[in-house]
């Protein structure tokens, strides 16, 4: 154990060794760890961020998609309706058309019928006259019926 | 092994003796031991070769460290630092990448690979010495089983905690501390009893009390920082050469020299780890120590 210059000597080399470190390897390395540890941390972040909005997205579109059904049914049953609507308006159409054909048609018969009650009657007269022409001519003088038949031809 | 030396055979003595010798050389024109002028040259050529080897491997990875995805020897090295810098911030709360954490990662990185040259076989060493250096070149390969080492690291640790001490509190207030505490200081009202009176008349003997307490630290800590692992490395090269021994003495010994040498040489890994360990943390210890005033 005899202490000589060795020890100065290592001292020195023990001092140049720190200042080497504290100069050249130390702060590249941490330098390296601070840098990957920051980014490591963002990286989580956003992830998480991500995540969030992914599930800020989701419920979006849960919640038009469930919009966009309540929608559709009400297009439907408006559609639904307006059929049945127009069904039912060309159904009363189709009555309403139907009755005035038939009440024209009505018309017409009567029309005709009454005419055709004016023709006999008219030819009823004629018929009557002939008739009892025919009958007078046999049995009865002219002279004196002529009076009693131009009074009934004035009635008819 | 310890025959390849022996043209005649050695005593256990003069084998102990040939390996616990070191390559010392004199500085002053001849090689002479000239007392304190005196230079154990295998101390330092191998601590300042192992130093420059394993910082410099580690300045190589991390001048090209990059943040992103890092090799294997960028791992390796992130590792090393991040269990360096895992014990500097438990124990330290400053500003540690200054100074404090590399320090210790140099501290740590160096006395583990001087303590891992025990590892070598002691006899292959000695061999390749006089291989090299001609018949009885001493060549001790541990440096830090040198107590020349063991101190001048643990002085430098001293010599920067008394620089920290006053560089955080003022040279009036290390001074004032080393007067003070641990014990406290009287105070030096007018007393009002005559116990205070008796009390103010021995206080010098209070500052007394603090300043031997201060010196007696101040010299144990170097002491205790620098022996510890100057003893463990000792004590471990000196169980290989028994060992050794045990193995030259017949073919029987050389098997449980084998046996004896592997077990030890595993042992030895926890111990040239562990004493790395405990010299950086009482290096990280003392100078956080040194920050912080009572």
């Amino acid at each position: 154990m005899n202490i000589n210059l060795t020890l100065i000597a290592q001292a020195v080399a023990f001092a140049i060794l720190i200042w080497f470190t504290v100069k050249y390897v130390w702060p590249p390395l941490l330098n390296a760890i601070e840098t990957r540890q920051k980014e490591i941390a963002d990286g989580l972040a956003a992830a998480s961020e991500g995540r969030s909005a992914l599930e800020v997205a989701a419920k979006t579109s849960e919640i038009t998609l469930n919009e966009a059904k309540q929608k559709a049914s009400e297009i439907i049953g408006q559609a639904e309706k307006r059929a049945t609507q127009i069904v039912d308006e060309a159904k009363d159409n189709a009555k309403e058309e139907g009755e005035r054909i038939l009440a024209g048609a009505k018309a017409e018969i009567d029309q005709e019928l009454n005419r055709a009650k004016e023709g006999l009657r008219a030819q009823v007269s004629s018929l009557a006259v002939a008739g009892a022409e025919k009958i007078l001519r046999k049995e009865i003088d002219a002279k004196a019926h002529s009076d009693m038949l131009s009074k009934l031809a004035a009635e008819l | 092994m310890a025959t390849e030396h022996a043209e005649k055979a050695l005593t256990p003595t003069e084998y102990i003796q040939h390996h616990l010798t070191f390559n010392a050389q004199g500085i002053k024109g001849n090689t002479d031991l000239q007392g304190f002028w005196t230079l154990h040259v295998d101390t330092f050529i191998t601590s300042v070769v192992l130093g420059l080897v394993v910082m410099l491997l580690i300045w190589s990875v991390a001048r090209k460290a990059q943040s992103g995805v890092p090799s294997k020897a960028q791992a390796f090295v992130e590792l090393v630092f991040g269990f360096i810098d895992d014990q500097v911030k438990n124990i330290f709360h400053g500003n540690r990448h200054a100074f404090i954490a590399p320090a210790a990662l140099t501290v740590f990185m160096w006395v583990l690979v001087m303590n891992a040259m025990d590892f070598l076989p002691v006899d292959w060493v000695a061999g390749a010495a006089s291989l090299i250096g001609g018949p009885h070149t001493n060549w001790r390969p541990v440096p830090t089983s040198d107590v020349n080492t063991t101190f001048a690291l643990a002085l430098s640790v001293w010599i920067l905690m008394i620089f920290f001490a006053i560089k955080v509190k003022g040279l009036g207030g290390w001074i004032h501390e080393i007067f003070c505490s641990p014990f406290g200081s009287p105070s030096f009202k007018a007393p009002k009893s005559i116990g205070g009176a008796i009390g103010l008349l021995a206080s010098p003997l209070l500052f007394l009390a603090n300043f031997a307490f201060n010196m007696i630290e101040y010299v144990s800590k170097p002491l205790s920082h620098s022996l510890r692992l100057f003893g463990n490395m000792y004590a471990g090269e000196v169980i290989f050469m028994l060992i050794g021994m045990l193995a030259a003495s017949s073919i029987v010994g050389a098997a449980a020299g084998a046996i004896m040498g592997a077990g030890w040489a595993i042992f030895h890994i926890l111990i040239v780890a562990l004493q790395a360990f405990i010299f950086m943390m009482m290096t990280v210890v003392y100078l956080s120590m040194a920050h912080e005033s009572h």
